[in-house]
């Protein structure tokens, strides 16, 4: 990217000169660049710090341990309508997404911390194209969130999880993308509430719902049909029904398709919305 | 050659439907070179202003161009050309995240300029060595001390030899030491760099020491500039008290009518005078006092304060709002826009 800029022979002189050429970079290369260097930063506070990233894990895996035998015992019984001889390919999809709404549902409180410290106003000031203030935060919690499913997994196998290896994949996929729309989401209220105070509650009220409904634990059809109409509109259940037929090996059908839609159409609207966010003039 | 140049400078909030006036409309210039100090009482739009030519804050009406861009078409381009230094005390902090180290924080801010890497690593060598932080690189900021952080911050701001760097109030909560030694870097920026520096304040003695020239802002308007000599003789004058020997009263009433003299008071036999060019005034006074055989005991000359100043154009003492060094650092920030409104909308009541 820096190639073709000549260096000034001495390091005090005034940027402008030297700088032009970069400047007429296109956008495009411009957003990218300073993604990279915004996601390298908060991935090397994360490693500096991994204690939120173990937190995050420890539920999921506790909940392997600790429920996960219980809900086997009763799908042997025959009670969920779920595998009797696989009950771990309905539960760990159901396990991913909780790590994915509460892993990155709640990095708006660090965007908090950051503006309280004046890092954000800091860099606003500086040329750096504020969406990838966004866009490589975003990046640093998918790939924590994808980490932390990988380990999940693996997890899960010792359990006696089975399931093929493409299907694995594509639920990683999809907790990436959720991950997304989450982690999104959280930073712009964060930074438009600026306060801990306030985000806490409205995150809580908002996505425990989210999850109950989703179906994470229970089949949403054991439902009566007012719940099973409730869920139907909200985004999750769409999700988390396409992972647990990646999982069981059905990659062609319409439950697929409806992930995919409602999972990328949710990240790209959530994404653009939050941008707006962080583009804005002031902040 | 101006290097910021604004006109009819404003900007309105509206809280609970009621529009505030921030700043209402600001007019500045500031040359090329210059160390421009920008006085005022919290509330009074310092901050609002420097956002504002800082692209921080959209202005609602006026017009700027800093460092040779257009404020509002060309933002990209001023902040490339400005350095900026945030407050470190109030509701945000200086801008350095707590466990990034220090040559983490400059690196990074040499790249978001899209300096090279092997520029980036000069630079910062430089300013390391230039702002006496040499062997802290490795630090995390959070183990820095108050000094050391606000000269990392000073740093940041400097990483792109900006043309003109904005510094608001730059060493407010630092102990006295750390304060001169600030200053210090401060006028070597532009001694050595010919750095333009704009800088809010609300001490006088920095004012002083720093600037070239002074803006003084309340309610969101421009109420005097000028040198801070000039200022101050232009607005008080001179205090010069002289204690005789003898009848004080005939003393007063031959300097009651010399030229220049404006207030006179008598305090037993010191008599307390506001002159107009103090020092020029003295040899004559002495002169008409001998001829009229009144001899003196002592002589003293007191410039008026920046203080004194701010009390003659405002009616109100500048410390009455500025904390004192050791005060209570949560309420000594200048409020952010939010609360300016509710500064501003508390004023009347005010005495």
């Amino acid at each position: 990217m820096t190639a073709t800029v000549a260096t000034p022979p001495d390091p005090t002189s005034q940027l402008d000169a030297d700088g032009q050429a970069q400047w007429q970079r296109p956008a495009l290369l411009t957003f990218l660049g300073d993604t990279v260097l915004i996601f390298r930063r908060q991935l090397r506070l994360s490693l500096r710090n991994p204690a939120w990233v173990i937190i995050g894990l420890i539920q999921p895996i506790l909940y392997l341990a600790f429920f996960g035998p219980l809900l086997a015992r009763i799908a042997k019984a025959g009670a969920l309508g779920v595998s009797a001889h696989n009950p771990y390919s309905f539960f760990v999809p159901g396990l991913l997404i909780q790590l994915g709404l509460f892993g990155a549902a709640f990095v708006g409180f660090s965007i908090i911390a950051d503006w309280r410290a004046g890092v954000i106003e800091r860099f606003r000031v500086t040329p750096v194209s504020r969406m990838a203030l966004l866009a490589g935060r975003v990046l640093r919690d998918v790939v924590t969130l994808t980490v932390q499913a990988v380990v999940l997994v693996l997890a899960g196998l010792a359990f006696g999880l089975r399931a093929p290896v493409a299907g694995v994949l594509i639920s990683i996929g999809f907790v990436a993308v959720v991950g997304v729309t989450l982690s999104a989401v959280s930073y712009a209220v964060g930074l438009l509430l600026k306060s801990e105070d306030a985000l806490a509650p409205l995150l809580n009220m908002v996505m425990v719902p989210l999850m109950l409904l989703s179906g994470i634990m229970l089949p949403m059809t054991l439902g009566p049909h007012w719940l099973r109409a409730v869920a139907k509109v909200t985004p999750f259940g769409y999700i988390i029904n396409a992972m647990r037929d990646a999982f069981a090996g059905h990659y062609f059908n319409t439950i697929m398709v409806e992930g995919i839609a409602v999972s990328i159409g949710m990240a790209i609207i959530f994404l653009w919305l939050a941008s707006r966010a962080f583009v804005k003039e002031n902040a | 050659m101006s290097i910021i140049e604004a006109q009819g400078l404003a900007r309105t909030f509206t809280a609970r439907k009621r529009k505030v006036e921030a700043v209402r409309g600001v007019d500045l210039t500031v040359g090329g070179g210059e160390i421009v100090g920008f006085l005022g009482p919290n509330g009074a739009g310092k901050t609002t202003t420097l956002r504002m030519l800082t692209t921080l804050l959209r202005p609602t009406a006026g017009t700027a161009t800093v460092a040779g861009c257009d404020l509002l078409r060309d933002p990209v381009g001023v902040r490339r050309r400005i350095g900026y230094v945030p407050q470190a005390i109030g509701v945000t902090a200086g801008g350095t995240d707590p466990n990034c180290t220090v040559s983490e924080e400059l690196t990074i801010q040499g790249r978001v300029y899209r300096m090279s890497a092997a520029d980036t690593a000069a630079r910062v060598s430089l300013l390391t060595n230039q702002l006496d932080l040499t062997g802290l690189e490795s630090r995390q900021c959070k183990t820095l001390s108050g000094g050391q952080r606000r000269r990392l911050d000073i740093a940041l701001g400097l990483i792109h030899s900006p043309a003109v760097v904005f510094l608001d109030e730059p060493t407010t909560g630092l102990d006295p030491q750390s304060r001169s030694n600030l200053w210090e870097h401060i006028a070597s920026l532009r001694e050595k760099l010919g750095t333009t520096i704009f800088l809010t304040t609300h001490y006088l003695e920095e004012a002083d020491v720093l600037c070239d020239r002074v803006l003084v802002i309340d309610h969101g308007k421009i109420i005097a500039e000028g040198v801070p000599d000039e200022l101050k003789r232009r607005i008080s004058g001179d205090v010069v008290t002289l204690s005789v020997n003898g009848d004080s009263g005939r003393a007063e009433a031959i300097l009651a009518g010399y030229p220049g003299v404006r207030e006179i008071s008598v305090d037993g036999n010191a008599i307390r005078m506001t002159v107009e060019h103090g020092e020029e005034a003295l040899p004559g006074m002495l002169r008409t006092l001998d001829e009229d055989a009144i001899t003196l005991k002592s002589i003293q000359l007191a410039r008026p304060t920046l203080d004194d100043v701010f009390l003659t154009l405002t009616g109100r003492s500048l410390r009455d709002d500025s904390p004192s060094a050791n005060g209570h650092p949560a309420q000594s920030q200048e409020p952010r826009p939010q609360d300016d409104e509710l500064a501003d909308a508390g004023r009347p009541g005010r005495s």
